[in-house]
């Protein structure tokens, strides 16, 4: 048993365990969300005890309720965001590469824009731009992800398109439809796996991050940014368990989706595919 | 005299994933023994999958992470270990590789032959070394893309050539190279063989080998099955089957070809691994390894080769 | 039905002025086998990738039986075999899919060019250079064809394979009435295939 040990074994294990604590604080979060909401004045202000893991906020809210929340609402927008930014950045990529000049001179001024303006400020002007709030993060977030993978998308559609295998398909009066689901996609599928999870973490810190800032979620939504920002009030009276917590559970979660995409990544990688 | 390069009973097996998480060892070379004189051109003759590109890199010490070599590797009288091979290589012992994917695609040509070092007396000899394989002094300036393939293999030979080696392992160094060019390769390695180095020469195309050849020493399917002198070919005292095959399938030598594929590793779990396509092939052949053995004029892997020198 | 390269010229974008192929003029008719062979650089592939309408030519036309063969739609009645079979297989795709993708392929070509039916369910990366280019050889032989061009073909390929691999082209395109443009250094193999060689003069 213990011979049998390997690379790619000990990566699945890590692979499912990060799935499970995720989908565990997702599941947990939507299950808390009244129980975050509660106040109760006579239990405000606490320290961390055993009956409040993460202590109390001004309000009596416990947190460690309030930070499941805030983690599964991250996490659902940080999926949402970076699905939708990964297709388009999928979508986008193929057609800079297939649909010719003029497509590809607008999509890559589009991308070099997009990269140009630092990102939290775009971030921040499209949240802005559609109203803040849940629309305005989400929005934000996804529209400002794409243009790096997008980008690279790109340069992999061009390079598969001189491929003789693809050529030589055809020449044997393969379709195009058919060259490109056969060809194309499944090319670019780990690409685009390895863009997704990869971009997660990132699109869960900056949905914080703007919330923190205030063009984000509302005050009233249990989000990780919120409390943040809240508690920034408070530690300055010793309040210091309020940020803690919440901020390591947050740099948890993104490390364990860096830790997945990055194991993802080395599985898929030629060079150390048998290790 | 003890020989540059030997290798004796050499095995080198990749440790693989045979499903999403199960691994397992594959021997691709299987006790395969050969040795190379200073002055001597030693052709290593065998068809793709038989396992000589791997021989290469595991004598220059640059097998993938996931090989695992047995058997033993002596360069100049000393054993040849991975930190020896890595202190030899690019020096003493070079390696011409097979095509133009081997030049670093962002730098020009002349920069790399002399491996990003200046100095007037290296401009000169790389000059000069360029000009021996027939490219003049523009190519230097050249990025490997405008290279076409015959170009690019001249390359690489005058960058593992600049450095003055003892031992030169070439990797299919010929294919997209016109007759002529080939021929005119050919006699570099001759050359430096002639000069004292040791040649390495691993290549498919038989016919280009005997040509400059000392001796040729023929893999099937991860192992040497026979080792003779060039002249044995022309003048019919081949001894294995394989060997004789390969001479009959040259196009001016009958263009015959035997029946079926090479066989897999691991896919003959005993005996002859030439059994399958052999018309000599007896019982006993598929009972046990065959020894690989001396004979007068070289070694064979054949238990039925005196019958055949007899007959 | 011929076909035809007439005056045509090429050269690579980024190349400036400089043109791999100048003015060359090529017939192949059916049942020829054409030679060809020329010091390297002389544009042998290039000629081979316009023939076969990979490339277009900066001037001059390819005509097969009278008609521009960009006119053809579906399977191009002509095909190129590439020098380097493993480039010409999508890796990720298992080799009997690539077999079957443009429809069904004879099982009497599987067996006379020895495709072993456990290959089908392989990856190209499994496969020797030689077993690979059967598969090539293989998916292109359909119904429809009528030249094949052979850009060095067998130069990666050990002399036994050689020898299986053209014994069957040689059949098969007697058989069929094929015409083959054989491209190759090798001097004694296109003496022993071909009906005439030319030279690509620069």
């Amino acid at each position: 048993m213990k011979k049998d040990w390997n690379r790619r074994k000990s990566a699945a294990v890590l692979f499912s365990a990060c799935a499970f604590v995720l989908c565990a604080v997702t599941a947990a979060g939507l299950l808390l969300s009244d129980y975050a909401m509660e106040t109760d004045f006579t239990q405000k202000n606490l320290s961390p005890s055993l009956s409040h893991l993460f202590g109390t906020d001004w309000m009596g809210r416990d947190m460690l309720a309030r930070t499941l929340t805030g983690l599964s609402l991250s996490i659902r927008i940080g999926l949402l965001t970076a699905l939708v930014s990964c297709v388009l950045a999928l979508l986008l990529g193929t057609a800079a590469a297939t649909l010719g000049r003029r497509v590809d001179a607008c999509i890559s001024w589009c991308v070099d824009l997009f990269l140009g303006i630092p990102h939290i400020l775009l971030v921040m002007l499209l949240s802005l731009a559609f109203g803040k709030g849940l629309a305005g993060v989400v929005a934000g977030v996804s529209l400002s992800h794409w243009p790096a993978l997008a980008r690279v998308v790109r340069a992999e559609v061009f390079q598969l398109r001189q491929a003789p295998y693809l050529l030589a398909a055809e020449k044997l009066g393969v379709s195009r439809f058919a060259v490109a689901r056969r060809h194309l996609l499944p090319h670019l599928l780990a690409q685009f796996l390895t863009g997704l999870i990869l971009q997660f973490p990132h699109a869960i810190l900056h949905e914080a991050s703007i919330t923190f800032l205030g063009f984000g979620l509302s005050p009233e939504q249990p989000a990780v940014g919120i409390i943040l920002s809240e508690s920034m009030r408070y530690l300055t009276t010793g309040k210091w368990w309020l940020a803690l917590f919440p901020g390591l559970s947050l740099v948890l979660v993104v490390l364990l989706f860096a830790r997945m995409g990055e194991r993802l990544r080395q599985m898929g990688n030629p060079a150390s595919v048998h290790q | 005299m003890e020989p540059i390069l030997s290798v004796r009973n050499l095995s080198i097996s990749f440790t693989q994933y045979t499903s999403k998480t199960r691994r397992h060892r594959l021997h691709v070379i299987d006790d395969l023994s050969l040795s190379i004189e200073a002055g001597q051109v030693v052709a290593v003759v065998g068809a793709s999958g038989s396992g000589k590109s791997l021989l290469a890199h595991g004598i220059l010490g640059i097998l993938p992470y996931n090989a695992f070599l047995e058997g033993s590797i002596r360069y100049g009288g000393e054993a040849l270990d991975q930190a020896r091979a890595a202190r030899l290589r690019g020096k003493e012992i070079v390696l011409v590789p097979q095509g133009v994917t081997y030049l670093d695609p962002l730098m020009k040509v002349g920069p790399q032959i002399r491996k990003g070092r200046r100095g007037k007396p290296l401009l000169d000899r790389c000059r000069a070394v360029l000009a021996r394989y027939g490219l003049g002094p523009e190519v230097e300036d050249a990025y490997p893309f405008a290279l076409s393939g015959g170009m690019a293999r001249r390359v690489l030979i005058s960058t593992a050539v600049i450095e003055s080696p003892r031992l030169i392992i070439a990797d299919e160094p010929t294919p997209g190279l016109d007759a002529q060019a080939a021929g005119r390769i050919m006699g570099h390695f001759r050359e430096l063989a002639d000069g004292g180095a040791g040649v390495l020469l691993i290549t498919h195309d038989l016919e280009l080998a005997l040509t400059v050849a000392d001796r040729v020493a023929v893999l099937y399917a991860g192992q040497t099955v026979e080792e003779a002198p060039a002249c044995a070919f022309a003048a019919g005292r081949l001894l294995h089957p394989y060997t004789k095959a390969l001479y009959q399938a040259l196009p001016q030598n009958g263009f015959i070809p035997i029946p079926g594929t090479q066989p897999y590793p691991g896919e003959i779990a005993q005996g002859c691994l030439f059994a399958p396509r052999c018309d000599r092939c007896r019982a006993q052949c598929k009972e046990a390894s065959i020894p690989y053995r001396a004979v007068s004029s070289g070694y064979v892997r054949c238990l039925t080769a005196e019958e055949e020198e007899t007959a | 039905m011929t076909l035809e390269a007439k005056q045509v010229s090429f050269g690579y974008a980024g190349q400036g002025q400089e043109r791999v192929l100048r003015q060359v003029s090529l017939t192949i008719r059916p049942g020829e086998r054409v030679g060809l062979s020329a010091p390297s650089g002389r544009g042998k592939t290039t000629l081979c990738k316009l023939l076969a309408g990979y490339e277009r030519p900066d001037s001059g036309q390819i005509h097969l039986g009278g008609k521009p063969l960009a006119s053809f739609r579906g399977f191009c009645p002509v095909q190129m075999i590439w020098q380097h079979p493993e480039t010409a297989l999508d890796p990720l795709l298992r080799l009997g899919e690539t077999l079957r993708e443009a429809g069904p392929v004879e099982q009497r070509l599987l067996d006379a060019l020895h495709i072993s039916p456990a290959w089908l369910s392989r990856y190209p990366g499994e496969l020797s250079g030689g077993e690979l280019q059967r598969f090539c050889i293989a998916r292109v032989l359909r119904p429809g064809l009528r030249f094949l061009l052979c850009d060095e073909i067998t130069a990666m390929l050990d002399l036994i394979t050689q020898a299986q691999i053209w014994r069957f082209l040689m059949e098969e395109a007697d058989r069929r009435r094929l015409g083959l443009l054989i491209v190759s250094h090798n001097r004694q193999l296109l003496k022993a295939l071909c009906t005439r060689v030319e030279q690509l003069e620069k």
